[in-house]
């Protein structure tokens, strides 16, 4: 990994700046956008309001008004690329941190699957066979978005990558396990969604009362496992 | 010390200036839509600028005094009384013990602000008394406020005046806001897709007339107008999104994201509603119309600075007023 990364940056409107590392899902961009977020973190640079890791990009908000009472000359804007830019250039990416690996269980009952059976058909194999896949395989959390605690995870193997549904479901149920395109994820609360849903997880992934509220992070390897309906509903119970 | 619920509303939920420093969990800042008013009626009752307050759409709850207490409402206008008395917004106003206010008619405005001298008592989640539905979190519950609720007040020295057997009383100045506040055309800065729009669209973006859709709320604004193309585009990799950002939808329409916004996206980003005009675009109603303008980040700034400057002096004379008022009073 280059000591400092390439990057570019651009204003997200009057009030935020997104830094680009690159330009497509790839795990060592991402490792890049992980490592850039927690040493912006620790920085603490003046006015920063909030620090958003995407797939390849950190977007940082800041206070404008902050800012511009320190310097009436350049624009609040400007100043806050000076900061990032200082960072960056004495950013030495650390050695990355062994990922933290997590394991899911999945319960793949059709009662929990909804779409399950139709994404089998569309790509010819059995269900079982899409099990296999899904739970054989490593993912990486590439960023959490879209709601509190939603992990974008990947990728999933090309046998059964699929497409949002084109008409979106109202109601999608918490710990649904769904998949989108190359991406799986796990909806952590009752919510409308597109995902193909191929199972459910009895774990909380999100939990206002936990210091930590979400269960995934950026940066994390996760992996499935499966379990039956009575294993789903005895974990569910704790 | 508290105010009851005696009708719910259609959406009415505390929220103060947001929850920042969470969006790497996906948790949106939420907050208040229209930040200027706030502001105001907490300048008003002599509160902290980010005090919580109470935002409620219309129709809007009926609530009931439950101890005299000084308040301010701000924002829209829904023809409030007070025992069926007809009061303004944007003056302080002492009300009686069980006194009871009500809204008429939507006049101006979609969202209308309640601050009470001293405060509410709130939930605090992660540093924010916002309302996050969702998760059940801040404010009042985590909820909007339903028939019955009780909602406890702070304590509060500035409410001992004596209103004799009058259930409220105006005082006799007002919040001037006319120079906090825009009209059409919302001004926007150029997002990192705008460059991929054809030349029609770019001119359809400059002289286009959207109308805010029915299907709008404190997520976002979706708007109606002519389609709006690109000139070449490849998939895009969702990133974050802010307040503001205006986003392509796959049917050629736009959405503006509002305070309940997602904290990613994956849509194609037209632009950027500057901070100094979103508190008036949120007071745009479904059905309304409006235009947009580009504009660039020295002059986004400069007026964000030049309201902020209205603003402490709006704050300054509002203190000023209450505090001579009281002197003189008590």
């Amino acid at each position: 990994m280059p000591a400092t990364p390439a990057y570019h940056i651009y204003p997200c409107g009057d009030h935020a700046v997104t830094i680009e590392l690159g330009d497509t899902v790839d795990a060592a961009i991402n490792q890049k956008v992980i490592a850039l977020f927690a040493y912006l973190k620790r920085q603490q640079l003046n006015g920063v309001k909030d620090i958003i890791p995407a797939y390849h990009t950190v977007t940082i908000v800041y206070d404008v008004i902050l800012l511009k009472k320190q310097a009436n000359d350049i624009t609040a804007y400007e100043m806050i690329c000076v900061q990032i830019e200082k960072a960056i250039d004495s950013f030495t990416a650390e050695p990355p941190t062994a990922a933290r690996l997590m394991r899911i269980p999945v319960c793949y009952d059709l009662s929990l699957a909804p779409d399950i059976t139709s994404l089998a058909a569309l790509h010819k194999i059995s269900i079982d066979e899409v099990i296999r896949l899904h739970t054989g395989k490593t993912y990486r959390v590439y960023m959490i978005g879209f709601l509190p605690g939603f992990a974008y995870m990947g990728t999933v193997d090309d046998k059964i990558s699929t497409p949002r549904k084109p008409q979106p479901r109202t109601s999608v149920p918490a710990g649904s396990v769904g998949i989108a395109g190359t991406q799986t994820g796990i909806y952590p609360f009752n919510s409308p969604g597109g995902w193909q849903l191929i199972g459910q997880t009895p774990v909380q992934l999100f939990s206002v009362t936990r210091e930590d509220p979400c269960y995934l992070q950026p940066g994390d390897d996760i992996e499935f496992y499966s379990i039956t309906i009575t294993e789903f509903e005895k974990l569910k119970q704790l | 010390m508290s105010l009851r619920i005696h009708k719910s509303g259609l959406l009415d939920a505390l929220q103060d200036s947001g929850r920042y420093g969470y969006q790497h969990l996906g948790i949106n800042p939420g907050g208040v839509m229209d930040i200027l008013a706030m502001k105001t009626a907490n300048a008003l009752v002599g509160n902290d600028a980010g005090e919580p307050v109470l935002e409620m759409h219309f129709p809007a709850a009926e609530i009931v005094f439950e101890t005299m207490v000084l308040i301010a409402l701000s924002g829209a206008d829904f023809s409030a009384t007070i025992n069926g008395d007809p009061v303004p917004i944007l003056h302080p106003i002492i009300v009686q013990q069980g006194s009871i206010l009500r809204f008429g008619k939507n006049i101006t405005g979609a969202r209308i602000y309640l601050a009470v001298a001293g405060g509410y008592t709130t939930n605090e989640w992660l540093n924010s008394s916002s309302t996050h539905k969702q998760v059940k979190a801040g404010g009042f519950g985590g909820r909007s406020l339903q028939k019955n609720d009780i909602l406890s007040l702070k304590k509060n020295k500035t409410t001992r005046v004596l209103l004799m057997d009058k259930p409220c009383m105006v005082y006799p100045w007002e919040a001037k806001v006319s120079d906090l506040y825009v009209v059409s055309p919302f001004k926007f800065i150029p997002g990192a897709e705008y460059f991929c729009l054809t030349e029609t669209s770019k001119q359809q973006l400059k002289s286009g007339v959207f109308t805010i859709d029915q299907q709008s709320d404190r997520m976002g604004y979706r708007l109606r107008g002519e389609s709006i193309g690109l000139e070449s585009f490849r998939d895009l990799i969702s990133t974050a999104v802010t307040k503001g950002t205006i986003q392509l939808l796959p049917d050629g329409q736009l959405i503006i994201l509002m305070a309940d916004h997602q904290t990613t996206g994956g849509y194609p980003r037209m632009g950027h509603i500057i901070s100094t005009d979103f508190p008036s675009l949120a007071q745009l109603r479904a059905g309304e119309k409006f235009s947009l303008q580009k504009t660039n980040i020295p002059t986004a700034e400069n007026l964000l600075i030049e309201q902020q400057r209205n603003l402490q002096q709006l704050q300054n004379a509002c203190n000023f007023r209450l505090e001579e008022y009281l002197k003189n009073h008590q």
